[in-house]
Order: structure tokens, then C-alpha cells, then sequence
């Protein structure tokens, strides 16, 4: 709950400091899915903790110190929103003032993210998927819940049934939009695969994991997951066989806009897809978990 | 097609993950993820031999050009341990398919070889970059992947030793990840070579004293940098056996290699030499690495662990090094990374064959082993003798040029605290061989050896142990290149 309001609240921090995209997935991460987890967990461990009495006076004294170096750190940091600060002026008025007519998009943290700097965001794809293969290896499905799914009592209630069919069709939309329209606006595939992928895990929250994996089966969403990391490398590739380096997008078409156009829309779609299967797929672990110890509590 | 190998090198495992989820499970998994290491240890050691050659390579990744780019970079340094580290883990996937069907249940074996992957284009992807963020980008893949590799060890107790190395693992990376946004807002830029162009001048303000410290106590973090090395005991004794062949010759050397370019590439020298006296924290972090863990691991009861201790103590080595400083100095850290590398492969790589066999590695279900497995002991011992320091194996060169580097800057307290600490490792090594060759096993039923392909994998490190001891041309003028350039500030 507190993590919900926490993460609603950096959002609006990010707001504040003129960070529109990273307020966006921190407000579909950070108060959507994380709370969401925590609460699973919290669902199979138990939410009371084990008393260990005994206080780490060490301890107290390294966040001190630690806490003491971050504050130091500041004092000598050029002003807030100063003009003059490195960070303005070094490489920023490059891609302020270049990226229009080298990629050509309206919205230049989108044309950082996707190209400048899009060997990064490979990489933070990569990171996604690595969480959930590690999520993956430690709690496996069992593949042996191919039994006729049960109509859990969720089916029955009508009002559950009816929200849902109202909320989830504008979400899946909803997510499309953010997707495509991130050259243009705040958006792009990291939030539109979460906000995608929310509305799966609604509908997984209704009806249960069994009847949802009628919709999207685990196996299909293991090589989505897969999918998305190998589409986005594949554009590095075929960029790299028409000449030019590794995700250098202007090799793409004859004309090096379209290129860049081309290339950051295929890319985003690749991040959309991991992130959006490795969301389900971690749901869907957690999920499953807690249904197999509450049989077996039964 | 030539051009692309610096970039070829971290996605072909990279892309090779995925691919190998989508692939399937099993043997398969196994073949595919060793023809992908083959290659990737075939493009380092191309790239090594361009770059002794013909000077430093740089490469610009989605064509922009740095600082606006991210820059790929490889000077011998890293092409370096890009041959260690794809090397080892070439080496260990090899005997990987044995060790991990008697460790590990088929359905997640798939799953095993895609972390494997991860984690070894996390590594390469670290050494490769020559840009600040895309090193913690990296770091985040190899390390969550390493988290996950050790999670799948044989006992319940590796959940928990995973569990507490990703704390300490996260704050390692948040501190590093601090570090570089303090840079970020103090220059304005992620570049490394744009970094130290801009940071002297920046040099005075507490911002950047505060960077250098996050970034610091991060790195000995991921280091195992005493006293920061709690997690690693843990950590390396409860993985499967073959994950900590692969983890100890590969993840503490990438962690140095980071302190090695941060604190000379970077950093101003002048500035990391001052204002706080790093040299000498270096030395004495080290000598005290080295006694205190060598005195644990002669306690240990479980193999896997003591020589998990003692790739403590030889961190501390290689840190002796660095705080000797010169082209001398950092030469001996940079020999003793690759020589250290082939004999803790050697060891474990011994004790994955015994726990293969038998099952567990304590010092007492050991006894009597060096009749039943003589292969496989002889490979401990081999590696044993490397670590000690024995004339005519890789160890004593390291040694050799550790002491002549110490003795050449004056401090003979420090060659007499190096040549002390060796002697401990002949104590922990030795209780090891007496138990395999004098003592007599409890029950006298016949074992195996180890499995062929662990043998063939043995048996190359326990070849290359001796070759690196007695051909030193291809380590010694690639580390004094190395240490030179990065001395001397060259490019």
C-alpha cells in the first residue's frame, strides 16, 4: 500500500521535474506492478515478521556515513534547473538542437532513448529479460495444470465480470496508443508494455491463471519474451548488413529520417513485447505459487 | 565484417540468450550455448591480437559518434580479459553438460544456459564499453543473471546465498550508479575519455569526491574487496559446482578491471592519488585479505569454501598490486589476473569432477581419492601447486613479479608479508592432498572418474598452468603494454 503511494508520489516528482516519460513508467511500474508483486509475496511468505531482537549499531553508523557522502555530494551541485550546468551544456543542446533534423521526431527524449543512446535501452531490454528468466528458473509452472480449468467463483460474479469487460478492452487500447505514439508524445514501449501487460494481469486477478492461460498460454508468452530481445537485435543486425554500425538506423532506408523512423518504431515494438510477456510471465509464477500452497493449505 | 568484432563480441551471446530460450532444453541448450562461447572467445582473441598490433579500436555504436554515442572501446587492457573471460567461460560450458544433469532438473537446465549466456555478455558487454552508464547497464544483466546461476546450486541454502550476494550486489551497483550521476551532473557527460577530459577541472568539488567514493565502495563490493567479501564464501560454495569455476575465473576480474580503468582512466591521477591516500588503503586492504582469508579458508571443512576463501586472499594479491602502482606494479596485478584465473579454473574445476562423483566435496569424503580418481586429483594438485607458487607453473610468475615489483619500490616488509602469505596457501592446499593421497577411504567401494568432457576441460587448464609457467612471452608483454598505456595516460 505505502510502496503504492510512494511510487504514485516519485511519479509526481518526475512530473514536477519535467520528466514526463520516466513519470509515466514509474507510475505503471512503481505503483502498478511492484505493490502488486510484493502483495503475492507477501500472500506466500506470511505478512508477520520474525522477531530478532538485538539492534545493528554498525549498521546505523554505515547509513549515517552513507547518507552523510549523498548530502556532501550536493552541496557543490550547480543550482536546480541552472542554464549553466554541465548537464545543459555539454551534450544536452546536441540533441536539443540536432536530433530534429538528424532523426527527425518531435519528442527528443524518445530519439536519446531509441537511437542515440539506443545501445543502452538494448541493454535495459536485456535486463528485463534476465529478470524474468531469473524469476522463471526459480519458480517454474507446473506444466501440469493441463486439467479442464475450473470456473472460479470470480466467474460467477457478475460485477467482477462486467468491470472487467469494461476496464480491459480500453487498457489493451490504451497501452497500443502509448506504444506508437512515443515519437510524438511521452510514451514508448516500456510503458506500453507494462500498461499492456496490467491489463492481462487484470484479467488473470478475475478469472485465474488456468483460464487465463487459455488467452495467453505460458509457452507462448516464453517466446514472446525471447521475440521482443531478438527483434530489437535483429535491427542492429540489419543495419549492420547494410553498412552501417549496430543500430545505426539511417542505414535502414534510402533516406536516413525514414531510417531512423523505421528503426525506432521496430525497436520500441521489440521492448514493448518483452517487457509485456515478462510482466505476465512473472505474474503468472507468483500466481501460480500462491494457488498451489493454498490447495495444499485447504 | 572485421570492423564489427568489438560489437560482435557482446551480442552475439546476447542475442544468443534469447535465441537459446526459444531453442529448447537440455543437451541442445548446452551445444548451443558452448558454439556461441567458442565463437565469442575466438572474436576476443582476434580483437586481442588487432590491438597489440595496430593501437586501440573504437567503435560507434548506432553511428553517433561520442561523446552523443555510446562508444565501444578496446585497448589491451580489456581486449585482455576479454580473452580471460570468454575464455573461462568457453572452458567451463565445456564440462558444464556432466556437472549440471547430476546437479540440476532437465526442465531447467534450458533455463541454465540462457542465464549463462546473460551473465557472459553482461561481463563482456562491461569490458567492452568505453561509455560510464552502459557499464552499469551491463553490470545489471550479469549480475541479476549471477544471482540467478547461483540460486540453482544443489542445496536450498544457495536460494539464501543468492539471496544475500544480490543485497549486497544491489547496493554495490546502486553506489556505482550514484557515482556516475554525480559525474553525469558535475561534466555533463557519460563518455569515459569525454570524463577525464572534463573531470580535472572539476577535481576540486565535494560532488566528484563523493562520486569517486560511491564508485569505489561499489566496485569492492562486486570486488570481494576485504571487508566487503562477506557474500562470496557463501555465494561460490553453495552454486553448482560449475558456475563457480566460470564465476571465479571470470566475475571478481571484471570487478577489478573496472577499479583498474576507473581509478586510471577516469579519475584524475593526481586527484585520486591525493586527497585520499589510495595507494596505501590498497596495500594494507590487501596484506589483510590475504591473512585473514587465508586463515579461514584452513579451517574449512568444505572444500568449494575454503578455495572460495582463498580467491579472497588472492584478490588481495592483485589489490597489492594496484597500491604498489608504477608500470611494475599494476603489470603483476594484471599477470596475476590471468594466471589466477587458470589455477582457481583448475581448482574448481577439480572439485566440480569429485562433487560429480561423489556428491560432496568436505575434506573428509575426499580421503583416499587419489587411487579411485587419480585424473581428477592430480588436477587439484596441479592446481594447488599453481596457486602456491611453485616454480615452473603460472602461480610463480605472478608471484615473481608481484615481490620483484614490491622489492623494486624499496618495501621489503611487503615482499616478506607476500612470500608469508603463500606458505599459508601450502597449509590449506596440503590438507587437501593429504586427505585424497594418505589418508584411506571410510568405505573402499569403487568411483569413477570424472566424466570425459571435464576431464578434457581439466586437463587443458592443468596444460595451461604449466605452459603460462614456463612460455611468459604472451602474458608479460601484453600486461607491461597494457600497464604502460594506462600509466602513462596514453590513449
Amino acid at each position: 500500500m505505502l510502496s503504492g503511494i510512494y511510487g504514485f508520489l516519485s511519479a509526481s516528482f518526475f512530473v514536477l521535474m519535467d520528466a514526463v516519460d520516466v513519470a509515466f513508467t514509474e507510475a505503471a511500474v512503481g505503483s502498478g506492478i511492484s505493490p502488486l508483486l510484493m502483495l503475492l509475496t507477501v500472500a506466500l511468505v506470511g505478512r508477520n515478521e520474525k522477531h530478532e531482537s538485538g539492534k545493528s549499531i554498525p549498521a546505523l553508523v554505515l547509513v549515517t556515513i552513507t547518507g552523510a557522502l549523498l548530502i556532501i555530494g550536493t552541496l557543490s551541485m550547480p543550482e536546480f534547473g541552472s542554464a549553466t550546468a554541465p548537464a545543459q551544456t555539454h551534450v544536452g543542446p546536441h540533441y536539443i538542437e540536432k536530433s530534429g533534423s538528424e532523426i527527425g521526431i518531435p519528442n527528443i527524449v524518445t530519439s536519446v532513448l531509441a537511437s542515440y543512446r539506443g545501445f543502452d535501452t538494448f541493454g535495459e531490454v536485456a535486463v528485463v529479460f534476465t529478470a524474468g528468466i531469473g524469476v522463471l528458473s526459480l519458480l517454474m509452472l507446473k506444466s501440469s495444470t493441463v486439467q479442464k480449468p475450473v470456473v472460479t467463483s470470480a466467474h460467477k460474479h457478475k460485477v467482477l465480470r462486467i468491470v472487467s469487460k469494461i476496464l480491459i478492452p480500453p487498457i489493451l487500447l490504451f497501452a497500443l496508443y502509448v506504444q506508437f505514439h512515443g515519437d510524438y508524445g511521452p510514451g514508448g514501449g516500456f510503458q506500453a508494455g507494462v500498461i499492456f501487460a496490467a491489463a492481462i494481469i487484470l484479467y488473470t486477478m478475475f478469472f485465474g491463471v488456468d483460464i487465463a492461460q487459455q488467452v495467453v498460454s505460458f509457452a507462448v508468452l516464453r517466446v514472446l519474451a525471447a521475440f521482443g530481445v531478438l527483434l530489437y537485435g535483429s535491427v542492429g543486425l540489419v543495419s549492420m548488413l547494410n553498412g552501417g554500425d549496430f543500430l545505426d538506423y539511417s542505414a535502414l532506408a534510402e533516406n536516413p529520417i525514414t531510417g531512423q523512423h523505421i528503426g525506432i518504431i521496430v525497436i520500441e515494438l521489440g521492448v514493448g513485447i518483452t517487457v509485456a510477456a515478462i510482466m505476465v510471465m512473472i505474474f503468472y509464477c507468483f500466481a501460480g505459487q500462491v494457488n498451489d500452497t493454498g490447495e495444499a493449505g485447504q | 565484417m572485421l570492423s564489427h568484432l568489438p560489437i560482435l563480441q557482446v551480442i552475439l551471446p546476447l542475442l544468443g540468450a534469447p535465441a537459446c530460450l526459444i531453442l529448447g532444453r537440455g543437451k541442445l541448450a548446452w551445444l548451443f550455448a558452448l558454439l556461441v562461447s567458442t565463437l565469442s572467445f575466438c572474436i576476443a582473441a582476434t580483437l586481442l591480437y588487432t590491438v597489440y598490433h595496430h593501437g586501440v579500436i573504437s567503435y560507434a555504436l548506432g553511428g553517433w559518434q561520442a561523446p552523443w554515442g555510446i562508444e565501444y572501446r578496446i585497448d589491451l587492457l580489456n581486449a585482455w580479459l576479454l580473452v580471460i573471460v570468454s575464455g573461462s567461460s568457453t572452458i567451463s560450458l565445456l564440462a558444464a553438460q556432466s556437472s549440471i544433469s547430476s546437479e540440476i532438473a532437465l526442465d531447467k537446465q534450458g533455463l541454465f544456459y540462457v542465464a549463462w549466456l546473460l551473465c557472459l555478455a553482461g561481463l563482456l558487454g562491461i569490458l567492452a564499453t568505453g561509455d560510464a552508464f552502459n557499464v552499469f547497464v551491463f553490470l545489471e544483466i550479469s549480475s541479476l543473471s549471477t544471482y540467478t546461476l547461483i540460486s540453482l546450486g544443489p542445496n536450498r541454502q544457495s536460494l539464501w546465498a543468492a539471496f544475500r550476494y544480490l543485497i549486497m550486489g544491489t547496493i554495490g551497483a546502486t553506489f556505482i550508479l550514484i557515482g556516475i550521476g554525480f559525474m553525469y551532473i558535475m561534466t555533463g557527460t557519460l563518455n569515459m575519455a569525454d570524463l577525464a577530459e572534463r573531470l580535472p577541472s572539476a577535481s576540486e568539488s565535494p560532488t566528484v569526491f563523493a562520486a569517486y567514493a560511491f564508485i569505489l565502495v561499489g566496485i569492492s563490493l562486486k570486488l570481494a574487496l576485504f571487508p566487503l567479501h562477506l557474500w562470496l564464501p557463501n555465494a561460490y560454495s553453495q552454486a553448482p559446482s560449475i558456475v563457480t569455476t566460470f564465476l571465479a575465473a571470470s566475475a571478481t576480474k571484471v570487478a577489478l578491471y573496472l577499479l583498474i580503468r576507473f581509478t586510471y582512466t577516469i579519475f584524475p591521477s593526481e586527484f585520486s592519488q591525493f586527497i585520499i591516500p589510495l595507494a596505501d588503503i590498497f596495500v594494507a586492504l590487501g596484506i589483510v585479505a590475504v591473512f585473514s582469508a587465508s586463515i579461514a579458508a584452513i579451517y574449512q571443512e568444505e572444500i568449494k569454501r575454503a578455495i572460495a576463501y582463498s580467491s579472497i586472499a588472492q584478490i588481495g594479491y592483485m589489490v597489492i598490486g594496484l597500491g604498489i602502482g608504477g608500470v611494475l606494479g599494476l603489470q603483476a596485478t594484471l599477470i596475476h589476473v590471468f594466471n589466477h584465473a587458470l589455477m582457481k579454473a583448475t581448482l574448481f574445476m577439480a572439485l566440480a569432477g569429485i562433487a560429480v562423483r561423489i556428491g560432496a566435496t568436505t575434506l573428509t569424503s575426499m580421503q583416499g581419492l587419489g587411487r579411485k580418481m587419480p585424473w581428477t586429483s592430480f588436477g587439484f594438485v596441479a592446481g594447488g601447486l599453481s596457486l602456491i607458487g611453485v616454480p615452473l607453473t603460472a602461480g610463480f610468475i605472478s608471484k615473481w613479479y608481484l615481490v620483484s615489483a614490491a622489492a623494486l619500490a624499496g618495501r621489503w616488509p611487503l615482499v616478506f608479508l607476500i612470500l608469508l602469505g603463500s606458505l599459508l596457501a601450502i597449509i590449506y592446499i596440503w590438507r587437501v592432498v593429504e586427505a585424497l593421497y594418505f589418508k584411506s577411504a571410510a568405505d573402499n567401494s569403487p568411483v569413477k572418474e570424472a566424466p570425459l568432457t571435464m576431464l578434457i576441460a581439466l586437463w587443458l587448464l592443468i596444460l595451461g598452468n604449466v605452459y603460462f609457467g614456463i612460455d611468459t612471452r604472451l602474458p608479460v608483454s601484453i600486461s607491461y603494454e597494457a600497464a604502460a598505456a594506462l600509466v602513462e595516460g596514453r590513449p
